[in-house]
């Protein structure tokens, strides 16, 4: 009985959060609406202005960015340790990259602000700047001093955050392909690489795609290991190295300062946009991990 | 087909898999590079002083972060002891008496999203629950905070170990006549009792390191507290505000609470890991 209520808990828990949120951003969400809070690019607590696009827009550059460093790493990390590796190597490995994730956000903020950024404005950025900058729209990308407070620093941050995540579910994928399968292809002469991009990758397909999801999931939520290094800058900027900030970031720094009713409802506000994005995300992740374990993708 | 075809797919694969491995030596580089660097820039701060000092007035030399320390402590600890009795009913009632239906199957998905979901949400959440109706914040509200957390975690690891332990095992104690709930608790938490653990270990180890959640339920306190009903600091929240500071000192005491606390969870992790392993190979 009791441990019945116990996993109803879980159930409260969801659908308290989605409440409570929703109830507490009541305020913002009957002055702002729904499309003019997401659209506006306004934020401006002195006249009691908000609007969630600045914070969207951090949260989908600094996420899509992330997840393009990071998908070629994880399922090369994944190759690896499913083909490539010779036994022995295969478990510390594998091991070595949950650690990764093991890693508190705090600690990824604490090394971005004070050992990556730095390299990011004194090497990496300039160097950017000099051989891209030049080229006529990615040249846009590169544009403005470079600080190592920005997005491009805090996406690459984030990209080492979710390796593992990518890495371990196709890892998974991986090793439900039939070996007979594989070694059929063998037999016809194909390679090593031959096997992986033509029997591998398509038979796991669905779990790598889970996984780059969950990922996703997790880019969309990150906190800590963004705040330090984004600069909480309310802006929409086509350069990589301006200051920005995203839906979490706004939170983080925001929260205890809002001294109006409207502030603190807007940023319940954020919550709430944030709570049904990455529920969604996530529970499509779990939708296609779940598919690509019961059987193989056809 | 000719030679020079022949050549170029080995090429191609030399390189791809060259590609691969690097991919692998890449994500190593990253582990290496922070935790190395966390040791460095930490071991420097790392003093006695540390653990037994309350912090000093900003800008004044010296002091320490006991407060911070024995904050986290209280609050993982209440955290643990909220999270963990929670997970552990709610597994068993998935585990063995909602076995296979459909009820069962949705909590526990719901969990596996619950473990992902941002943590700074479930901060703005027990505000709005706990912060709001009291008028301030408390050392409660954060280790609720972290308890939210905890909870899927422990209850999907929880729920896993309990469904490792063969169901003839449970039949052979029914058959002695033994009501369910002895059952559960004599034959199935005995035999699935070190899966538990690890699972505990590693919701610990989870929680240890978390900073949005406690941001604004437990907030922080420059002085030693440890009254749950006030402000209580605590070691993530403290790295944070030091970190933006503008002192070096309290920039090389974020470093040494960066390195215990990586410590912490790295041991914990690796711990988990072990016993698993060894449970594997007993059994």
């Amino acid at each position: 009985m009791v441990s019945g209520l116990a996993s109803l808990l879980i159930i409260a828990l969801v659908l308290g959060i989605l409440f409570i949120l929703i109830s507490e951003s009541s305020l913002a969400i009957r002055r702002f609406g729904i499309w003019q809070f997401i659209s506006s690019t306004d934020w401006n607590p002195v006249r009691e202005s908000f609007g969630a696009a600045t914070g969207l827009f951090g949260t989908a550059v600094t996420t899509g960015l992330s997840l393009l460093i990071a998908i070629p790493v994880a399922i090369g990390i994944a190759i690896f340790i499913t083909e490539i590796a010779p036994n022995f190597l295969k478990g510390p490995i594998g091991v070595a990259i949950e650690l990764l994730a093991a890693i508190p956000s705090i600690i990824y903020g604490m090394w971005g602000l004070f050992t990556l950024a730095p390299i990011m404005a004194d090497r990496i950025e300039p160097a950017l700047q000099k051989s891209l900058g030049g080229f006529p729209l990615i040249g846009l990308l590169f544009k403005g001093t470079p600080m190592g407070i920005d997005l491009l620093t805090a996406s690459v941050i984030l990209s080492i955050m979710i390796i593992p995540f990518t890495a371990s579910i196709s890892r998974d994928a991986f090793n439900l392909t039939p070996d007979v399968v594989k070694e059929s292809a063998y037999a016809l002469g194909a390679t090593k690489w031959e096997v992986i991009k033509d029997v591998v990758i398509p038979y796991s397909k669905l779990g790598i795609f889970g996984g780059v999801v969950l990922s996703l999931g997790r880019a969309l939520g990150e906190t800590m290991a963004v705040a330090f290094v984004l600069g909480n800058n309310h802006q929409i900027t086509a350069s990589l190295l301006d200051a920005a900030a995203t839906i979490t970031v706004t939170l983080a720094n925001e929260f205890t300062e809002a001294d109006t009713d409207i502030y603190l409802s807007s940023l319940f506000y954020l919550a709430l946009i944030l709570f049904v994005m990455s529920f969604i995300v996530l529970a499509a992740a779990k939708f296609l991990i779940l598919k690509a374990e019961r059987g193989p993708s056809q | 087909m000719t030679w020079e075809h022949t050549r170029t797919r080995k090429l191609k694969n030399y390189a791809a898999l060259t590609l691969c491995s690097f991919a692998a030596f890449v994500g190593l580089f990253w582990l290496v590079f922070i935790l190395w660097d966390v040791f460095v820039h930490g071991i420097g701060g790392l003093h006695i002083s540390l653990f037994i000092n309350d912090p000093a007035p900003p800008g004044i030399e010296g002091g320490g972060l006991r407060n911070a320390f024995v904050g986290q402590l209280i609050i993982t600890f209440f955290a643990t002891l909220i999270g963990v009795p929670i997970g552990i009913l709610g597994a068993t009632f998935l585990a063995e008496y909602a076995r296979g239906k459909k009820i069962a199957r949705l909590i526990s998905m719901l969990s596996d999203i619950m473990v992902s979901v941002p943590s700074i949400v479930v901060g703005a959440f027990v505000y709005a629950i706990i912060v709001k109706p009291f008028g301030h914040f408390s050392g409660w509200a954060g280790a609720v905070a972290l308890a939210i957390i905890m909870i899927p975690v422990v209850l999907r690891t929880t729920e896993d170990m309990l469904s490792l332990v063969p169901w003839t095992l449970r039949e052979a104690a029914f058959a002695l006549g033994a009501p369910y709930y002895k059952v559960i608790i004599q034959v199935v938490y005995r035999g699935a009792a070190t899966g538990i653990i690890t699972g505990i270990l590693l919701s610990i180890s989870r929680v240890v390191g978390e900073t949005a959640p406690l941001l604004f339920t437990s907030f922080s306190n420059s002085f030693f507290s440890v009254n749950m009903n006030e402000p209580v600091s605590s070691l993530t929240v403290t790295i944070f505000q030091y970190a933006m500071g503008p002192y070096d000192s309290w920039h090389s005491q974020a470093w040494a609470a960066s390195l215990m606390i990586t410590l912490f969870v790295l041991v914990l992790t690796i711990l988990g890991r072990l016993i698993l392993k060894w449970k594997e190979n007993k059994g």
